[in-house]
Parts: C-alpha cells; structure tokens; sequence
C-alpha cells in the first residue's frame, strides 16, 4: 500500500517533470533514461530509493573482531569517495564524473558493523535495503560475508559491489548477478605470484601450509598448491587451524617437524600477525621462508620489518602505486590529508568500487539495477580509469579484470620510513593472471 | 600416522598449553565456585592483563615491573568490578549474572579498542626467554618453557592461599555453605570481596604471561574464556584442583589431536566435554549439586 502510493507520487512528479520541459531532459541524460524507464516494472529498491534527491548505499564492515583494523580502513575510503562525490570536486571529475553526486543525487550512507558474521552483515543490510531504500549496498573483510550479502542482494535485487573478498567462490560457485568483486581472486593472486616466488626461490621446493578453515583458506591453498606444482613445489603439510585460534604452538610444531623450506602462512590480519610471531619462537624462520598469498593491510607494520624481511605476497594495492596512477596519487594524497595516514588497500577497495559505481551509473544514465549491471559488464569495450590503471569487469562472473601487486616486504634498513614497508617487485596483468572461463563454477543469476 | 617425535612433542606441548588453560580457568572456577557467579567478563579480563603488560612493557622494558605493576592494577579493577556492580547480582538468578558479566565484558573490550585501537600491540619476550632450547627431539620456545615453571608457581601459590591460610579456609567454608559462614560471625563479604579479586588477577596474570607469546589485541580474550569454561566443566564447576587437571587435560586433547590433524583439535575438546558430561555431569572434581 504504502509503497503503491510512493510510486504513484513517483509518477506523478515525473509526469511534471515531463511537462516542464523535455529539452531540460535531454540536457539531462540520466533524467532523461530514467524517465524513458519509466515503464520498467520496480525492482528492488528502485525506483523508491532514487525518488528523492538522494540516494542510500548501506556500508556493513567488521568493526570489530580480528579484522576490525583492516575493516575500519575500509570504511574510510567509502567514506572518502562519498564526499568526493557529492562534493563533485577535482578528484571527482578527474575519475570521469559530471557535477556533484552521481545523476546530480547526492549519496546517503550508513556504516553498521558486521562483527565479522555473515547473518549480523545480512541483517544490517537488509535494514539499509527496507528502511532506507539503499540502491547499492557494499563492504566486507571476509568472503563468508561477501557471499552472503552478494545471496541477499541477488534476492532484495539490490546491486552489491562486494568489498574485500579474496575467496574463488565469490565469483565462482557463490556468484550473483547483482554481485561485482573488484580484489583479486585467490586464483588471480596466486597464479601472479606463483612464477615470481619460483624464480626466486627455486625449483622443486617443499611447502608447509598453514590454513584458516574457511572459504578463503582452503581457497588460497588450493590455488597456491596448483600454481606452484608446475615448478616441483609439493605440499608436506596443509595444518588446517579452526578460525578463533589464538595459541598456534601446535600446528606449528607440525610445521617445524615438517622439513619444509617454505612456509605459506594464508591467516589474515591480526591473525596472520599473531602466527607469524609465534612462528618465530618456534624458530620456523630458521628453516623456512615465509610466503604470504594475499597480505592483508597492516600485516607488514604490525608484524615488524624483523620477521617480514623477505616476504613474498599480493596485495589488492599499495600506496606505492601513485607513482604509475595518478588516480592513486589524487586517493593517497586526499586520504592523508583526511585521515592523517597513508590508506591501505583495504579504503582503495571502498575507494575505488565506490567511484566504478558511480561511473557506471552515470555511463548507464539510470540507477535501474539490470541497466548498471550490463554497463559494468560491458566495460571490457571501455574500461574504468582507477587507482589501479584501466579495469573492467568480466561478464560471466563479474570478476573485475586489474593488475595483480606481487610486493616483497622490506628489511629495516631498507625502510625509508614509517609507510616504506613494502616494495613493488611486479603489476602481473589481469588479462595474465585471470582464471579460465567457466573454470570457477560461476552461474550468475537472473537480472530481474 | 605422525612420528613418534612429533607425538611426543605435541605430549609436551600439550603440558605447556595445559598450565596456562589451569591459570586461566582457575581464576573462572574459584569466582563460580565461591561466589556462585559464572563471570562471562573473564576473558575481557585476561585481555586487559595482556594491555597492563604492553603498557607498562613500552615504558619501561621491565617484564617484572610489568608484572607487579599489572598485577596491583588487576586487583583495583577486581574489587572495582565486584563493588561497583558484581555484588548486587550475587542474589540475583544465574541469568542476571551472566547477562552482567558479558556485559561488562564488552564494555572492557570496547573501551579498550577506543583506546588502543583495533591493531594488534606487539610485547616483546623478555631478554631471558629468548630463543630456542633443545630438548633432544624437540626445539621449543625458550619463554614458553619457562612459561610452564613460572604458571606452576603461580598455581602453587594459589593452591597455598585458598588451602593453607584461614582466608582460605574461609573462602572454602563460603563454597559449601555461604549463610552458615555468616551465622558464625565471619564476614563473609569481605571475603567475597578478596576472592573476586584474586579471581580477576588470575585472569590478568594469564593474560599478562602470555603477552610476549600472542599479538595483543582487544578479541583475544574470547577464545580463551569459552576454552576455560570447558576446562572448568571437565574439571568440575567451582573446583580448584579441577581446574589444574581439566587444563592440563584439555591442553593434551588440543596438541595430541593436533599431531593428527589441527582442524579436529577443538571438535574434539568439546567431544571430551560432551562425552563427560554424559558419563559424569559434576566433572571430574566436582561434587554434584554444589553449583
């Protein structure tokens, strides 16, 4: 009932709108496509949520939990986008948007803190998409999270640009339609990394794993495993740890006692800096190098130049970048002048998916979800500009095609400062590093 | 099928392990059992203990100054606790209890990361208990070895406060019969007070102690509380002896379980658990009813 009446105001107002004149539409493209569009049936939160002269994107982050620090960072480049956006500034014309906003509305936001579980994620979504009629909803640190928002917004119809998401299933077997993932999959990041590690460490070399049991987990070690097998790297131990593991003396006695000469260490965050400390008293560093797939934000300061020197990883994006994209240097600087330090790649993914959305909005001249959906999935003919060069999403799984960072951490003495922790070794290219189609398991769903 | 040595090791391991999970849940059991309150903020507590060191580590690189300091800040938070909030549950249902503790639980969580933020803090291991000893087939951390000698005192003088002086005879008396203790004409307030106490510093002590070993941050008491009430569940609820004996029984289940296959280890703790509780529902140590 209520929402009839909405409509029919909606209809009401553009009904005016068309008799004030259609050569102010016309100036208008996407006033003009939305009016066109007029006949298109409702669909998730359109066109409730772009009645007004706002629109509503629901922000769900770990604000708390053992990711709390990279999910902070997080929300901080959504927010820096947003004012970027509705201030329609410098940064915001230089990514290729017109006036303020996007389609002339001024973006609305709420952060709700998702504890690092999916249902509490879900739920604060789903809040954002009822109560305030979001027309995007984003954001995450764990891919437990992203598939589950990316099911609701399959469902409520609602576009998901995913957040921080390393796991395949994110666009392989748990991909939707109304989902897009711009980090790199494990399979990308691995298939990156994995030539790069066997050049310099050698063939034929003996790998212990440590792998947190979940999703992302089993994900990176599968990949990781896969990737290194063509250089005669076996695995002699996958230690499988529960999630909230906190005293790691156990399974790392089995990777002392394994005779490896590598180390993959796949926990994250705070995680993955309270294993690679407790590694050290077991002295595994002695034996073993360390090599981290996918590192996350703050691993190489919490963890210290001590214990990182030396180690291999991927990262979605480092602050090193301003020197290739002047996009990044426009977000490095704008960040630091904000936030008083120098983002990590977990803001560049609320940064830049933010700004992709926008973009393609704008591209499509409507908010109608199936209209940006096939504007981003069509953007391989036109590529967004980013922070990371020119991307583009794929069309079968909606996996954003961008160069992978492979960076080698620095030792102290190398370290010209604070920031300095790690160095650039490659940009591998999406285009090289990207899965075969169909290799994932993707089905995207229907658009309506 | 693991190596012997492997085995072995993960034997050892699993005694190290097992008195730190002893000091952890001690503080948890000698609270529940005396006072009858099963103190959901324990975890928060040990966190703080862990804090207490970072700080007092940063300032001065003292891990002993750490210690005492950390220590007399445990029990001014203890009797804060129990005064300001914890003794106006003490008639109230076990629901109420645990709906306070939590609480205040997060409240100390939350402060805490307000604070110090959501990164973790690095504690340095203290100069003596750097590196690594041999110990035939086995290399071990040489903090984590000394660990096991400095918890056992700990635990030992717990031991000598609650069953050789008449504070503890007291607390003891107040575990059975509470109101007959009153009737006597002790104050058994106070002594509640003190147990309190004594019970947040144990926590704080074990969080203190294991600084050097994990990354400190705001979460890592929660694994650690819901691992204690399963020590002090295979133990017997309110046990003391229990509770050295349930820890150092979980801590084999977790690094033996481990040689096989880490991802079973606390399947299988709550396995034990579970299957105790079938076989014999007051624990090891524990008499029925007195919870």
């Amino acid at each position: 009932m209520n929402e009839s009446r909405e409509f029919l105001s909606l209809a009401r107002r553009r009904a005016l709108q068309l008799g004030l004149g259609t050569a102010g539409g016309l100036l208008v493209p996407g006033l003009f496509a939305d009016l066109a569009r007029a006949a298109e049936a409702p669909i998730g939160t359109w066109p409730a949520g772009v009645a007004g002269d706002s629109v509503f994107v629901g922000v769900t982050s770990p604000l708390t939990g053992p990711y709390s620090a990279d999910g902070k960072d997080h929300v901080k480049g959504y927010e820096l986008a947003f004012a970027e956006i509705n201030e329609g500034g410098a940064n915001a014309k230089a990514w290729g948007l017109k006036g303020k906003g996007v389609l002339g509305k001024q973006i609305k936001y709420g952060v709700a803190d998702s504890e690092l579980k999916p249902n509490v994620a879900v739920q604060a979504q789903t809040q954002f998409i009822q109560r305030d009629k979001a027309i995007m909803i984003t954001g995450c640190v764990s891919s437990a999270e992203a598939v589950a928002v990316e099911e609701l917004a399959q469902r409520d119809k609602v576009l998901n640009m995913v957040g921080a998401s390393g796991a395949n299933a994110t666009t392989g077997h748990d991909c939707q339609r109304y989902g897009f993932r711009s980090q790199p999959s494990a399979y990308m990041a691995c298939k990156a990394l994995a030539p790069i590690v066997a050049q310099h460490y050698g063939r034929g070399k003996k790998v212990a794993y440590l792998v947190p049991d979940y999703n992302y987990g089993h994900s990176v070690f599968r990949s990781f495993a896969a990737f290194t097998k063509p250089y005669g790297w076996t695995t002699v131990a996958k230690v499988v740890i529960p999630l909230a593991t906190s005293d790691y003396s156990s399974a790392l006695l089995n990777i002392a006692n394994s005779g490896a000469d590598i180390f993959v260490n796949i926990e994250f965050a705070a995680q993955a800096v309270n294993s690679t400390k407790q590694g050290a008293q077991f002295g595994i560093f002695k034996k073993m190098q360390m090599i981290v797939p996918n590192i996350s934000s703050f691993q190489g300061q919490e963890t210290g130049p001590a214990l990182m020197q030396g180690v291999f990883g991927t990262m979605d994006w480092y602050w090193k970048l301003e020197d290739r994209f002047p996009l990044s240097k426009r977000f490095v600087n704008a960040f630091r002048a904000k936030f008083r330090y120098t983002p990590a790649w977990g803001a560049n993914i609320g940064y830049m998916q933010t700004y992709i959305w926008a973009l393609a909005v704008e591209r499509a001249g409507t908010f109608y979800p199936p209209a940006v959906i096939k504007t981003l999935e069509a953007s391989k003919a036109n590529p967004f500009d980013s922070t990371l060069g020119k991307v583009w999403y794929r069309a079968y799984d909606h996996q954003l095609i961008r160069p992978v960072p492979v960076v080698v951490a620095n030792s102290a003495k190398q370290m010209k400062n604070k920031d300095d922790v790690f160095d650039i070794v490659d940009l591998v290219p999406g285009e090289q590093a990207i899965s075969p189609p169909a290799f994932l398991g993707c089905k995207l769903g229907p658009y309506t | 099928m693991p190596s012997t040595a492997l085995l072995l090791s993960q034997a050892f391991n699993g005694l190290a392990l097992g008195t730190l999970l002893a000091l952890v849940a001690s503080g948890l059991t000698i609270i529940l059992g005396t006072l009858g309150v099963l103190n959901f903020a324990h975890g928060a507590l040990f966190m703080l203990g862990a804090y207490a060191m970072y700080v007092v580590m940063a300032h001065t690189g003292s891990w002993l100054l750490g210690l005492l300091a950390g220590g007399v800040f445990m029990l001014v938070v203890g009797v804060a606790l129990e005064r300001v909030l914890v003794r106006l549950f003490y008639q109230r249902p076990h629901e109420d209890q645990i709906l306070v503790t939590f609480g205040a639980g997060i409240v100390i969580v939350e402060a805490v990361r307000a604070y110090f933020g959501g990164n973790t803090k690095s504690v340095p291991t203290p100069s003596w208990g750097q590196g690594i000893v041999r110990l035939g087939f086995l290399f071990y951390p040489t903090y984590r070895l000394e660990l096991i000698g400095i918890v056992a005192a700990l635990l030992f003088a717990l031991y000598l406060v609650l069953y050789r002086t008449s504070i503890g005879l007291v607390v003891r008396a107040g575990i059975e019969d509470a109101r007959m203790v009153g009737v006597l004409g002790i104050n058994v307030r106070r002594a509640f007070l003190a147990v309190f106490a004594l019970g947040v510093l144990a926590a704080g002590a074990a969080g203190m102690l294991y600084a050097p070993i994990v990354s400190v941050q705001p979460d890592m008491g929660g694994s650690f509380l819901v691992e204690a009430f399963v020590v002090i569940v295979i133990g017997g609820l309110g046990s003391y002896p229990g509770a050295v004996v349930g820890g150092l029984i979980a801590g084999e289940i977790v690094s033996l379980t481990s040689a096989f296959n880490t991802a079973y280890s606390e399947v299988m703790l709550y396995a034990v658990m579970a299957l105790l509780l079938v076989l014999r529902p007051q624990g090891l140590f524990g008499s029925e009813g007195r919870v």
